[in-house]
């Protein structure tokens, strides 16, 4: 099967949606356009049943009930509200929240922010292959800790974490936890009984449904949850979430959960099979390859690559007609290399020169192989073009010399 | 991030690449930046000590493609150039010819250090008097 360009790779930053998604979406643009909060007429009362199947559809997916399911604008929405909206409701019983270095930056932001209000944060360090240490955890809690937000799995590294372990210390203690489930659901069982999670975000265009829908789990028995709210309006979702319901948009997220769940088992196995079948190639192709975070504790989508001597811009450069991406500094407006790697220990030199691979649902073995005799192709050009590969083949330790820098 | 044309040229075939035996006394090597920062450059000139022209120039990057494409850019106008002329580059120069954005002004700032680098080791094994390397004006 020929290969169709430019290939696809960058899962992790979003996802195409399903055409079956698609299909689902389409009548409630038009002839199914209700307000779901229109109590009095056919057409509210149609939306409002499209929602609530949805709800079932997404409460499925984490074994949880349609009555704990909320729904927002995306998951940078749920973690502000999961988080916040915790703080702010149990304020009074401790003022202590623990998070860890490698979240996404909608919840490191937000936790940054209730410092400013009076919060205490803890930003627990990862281990070397990118997990929380449990025994960091427990050493951290206080009297004053109120929640816990430890991601599923990380959006970089694809690392998976012990979040049923955590949620068995957090439950142990009265504190709540509170998961960014964004790259995790959907991608490998998520249950929130198993799991012990008492808040979960999640965003529809990870899982192939549309972009500007999310939603947000809230356990309603042991415990209930309550959320302060963050947007004021009509009392929508529970008086958690005000806003007229983005109806197409929930309908999609609903459609692409029900795919999902049902396809997980040989989806996973699929995702697994091209994952290796790439890391393989490059392994076996490429010296000096380094994998960043545990291979054990991963999601079967991610592979995150360090190439050592060859600057990941560059390299995307040279593999223009391939969509990935890069922990490298140039990418970004900042100039730093990605905080993700950087807390794992990975060096800035090697931080550099990583690149993120996310594969997905509509990836083809042909495009693997493209991939990787490309990436081959490029790497050894851009090596041949590097004064480190050279003095490394001379055996010289870069570590070790003294380089002037800016 | 959109490359310029130029830079992409230089990307796709870069100029001079390669090395020169850096203990002979008529090489110039110039080794700047650092793999922490995402870009070093490796620049040699061979230079006939009789005119002080500038007879050939390689160079090695290691670094995003406006790296690349600033130290390409470099031999290319380094060569066939006296010592003076080289040392008459400037980043802004640089920054011009290839369009580079002011994100990447860094990438030439580095190629002109290359350039007196090298030139400065090449003084240097002619016991001239090295002036402390300038650095380049941002």
């Amino acid at each position: 099967m020929a290969v169709t360009l430019p290939i696809y790779m960058d899962n992790h930053a979003t996802t195409p949606v399903d055409p079956r998604v698609l299909e689902a979406m389409l009548p409630y643009f038009t002839g199914k356009f209700g307000n779901a909060a229109s109590r009095n007429h056919s057409f509210g009362w149609s939306a409002e049943e499209a929602v609530e199947n949805a709800r079932q559809q997404v409460a499925s997916l984490i074994n949880a009930t349609s009555k704990e399911i909320i729904f927002t604008s995306g998951a940078t929405e749920s973690d502000n509200l999961m988080i916040k909206g915790i703080a702010e409701m149990f304020r009074e019983k401790g003022n202590h929240i623990i998070t860890q270095a490698i979240e996404h930056k909608a919840v490191l932001d937000t936790c940054k922010n209730l410092e400013k209000h009076g919060f205490e944060v803890t930003y627990l360090p990862v281990q070397r292959d990118g997990r929380v240490s449990l025994e960091d955890l427990k050493a951290a809690i206080k009297p004053t800790t109120i929640l816990i937000t430890i991601m599923y799995a990380n959006n970089e590294i694809g690392v998976i974490n012990p979040i049923a372990e955590i949620g068995k210390i957090a439950k142990e203690r009265g504190i709540f936890l509170a998961v960014d489930g964004v790259q995790a659901v959907g991608k490998i069982p998520v249950d929130v009984q198993k799991d012990n999670i008492d808040v979960l975000a999640i965003s529809a265009h990870k899982i192939y449904g549309p972009k500007g829908v999310g939603a947000l789990y809230v356990r309603r028995r042991n415990p209930r949850v309550q959320l302060s709210a963050i947007i004021d309006g009509g009392g929508h979702e529970r008086g958690m979430r005000s806003g007229t319901l983005n109806v197409p948009g929930i309908v999609g997220l609903g459609k692409a959960c029900e795919i999902a769940q049902k396809g997980m088992p040989e989806e996973s196995v699929k995702m697994l099979g091209l994952r290796e079948r790439l890391r393989k190639g490059l392994e076996a192709k490429l010296d000096e390859v380094f994998i960043n975070g545990s291979m054990e504790h991963r999601l079967p989508n991610n592979l995150n690559m360090s190439f050592a001597y060859v600057e990941g811009e560059s390299l995307l450069m040279g593999i223009n007609d391939i969509a990935v991406s890069s922990g490298s500094a140039c990418t970004s407006a900042t100039l730093e290399p990605s905080y993700v790697l950087k807390a794992l220990g990975v060096g800035e030199d090697l931080a550099h020169t990583s690149i993120r691979f996310g594969l997905g649902r509509f990836n083809t073995q042909e495009e693997v192989d493209y991939v990787i005799d490309k990436m081959v192709q490029v790497v050894t050009k851009l090596r041949e073009l590097s004064p480190l590969y050279e003095m490394a083949k001379e055996g010289i330790d870069i570590s070790k010399m003294k380089w002037q820098t800016a | 991030m959109a490359y310029s044309e130029k830079v992409v040229d230089h990307y796709n075939n870069p100029r001079n690449v390669g090395s020169l035996p850096k203990e002979d006394p008529n090489v110039g090597t110039g080794l700047v930046g650092a793999p922490e920062c995402g870009d070093v450059m490796k620049l040699q000139m061979k230079i006939n000590p009789e005119t002080q022209v500038i007879e050939e120039a390689k160079f090695k990057t290691f670094g995003c493609g406006s790296a690349i494409a600033s130290s390409s850019l470099a031999t290319e106008w380094v060569k066939g150039k006296t010592v003076e002329e080289a040392l008459s580059i400037k980043n802004t120069d640089i920054v011009r010819e290839l369009s580079l954005p002011p994100v990447k002004i860094h990438c030439s700032v580095l190629a002109e250090d290359a350039i007196k680098a090298a030139i400065g080791d090449w003084k240097k094994k002619h016991g001239a008097e090295v002036p402390a390397t300038e650095k380049a004006s941002h």
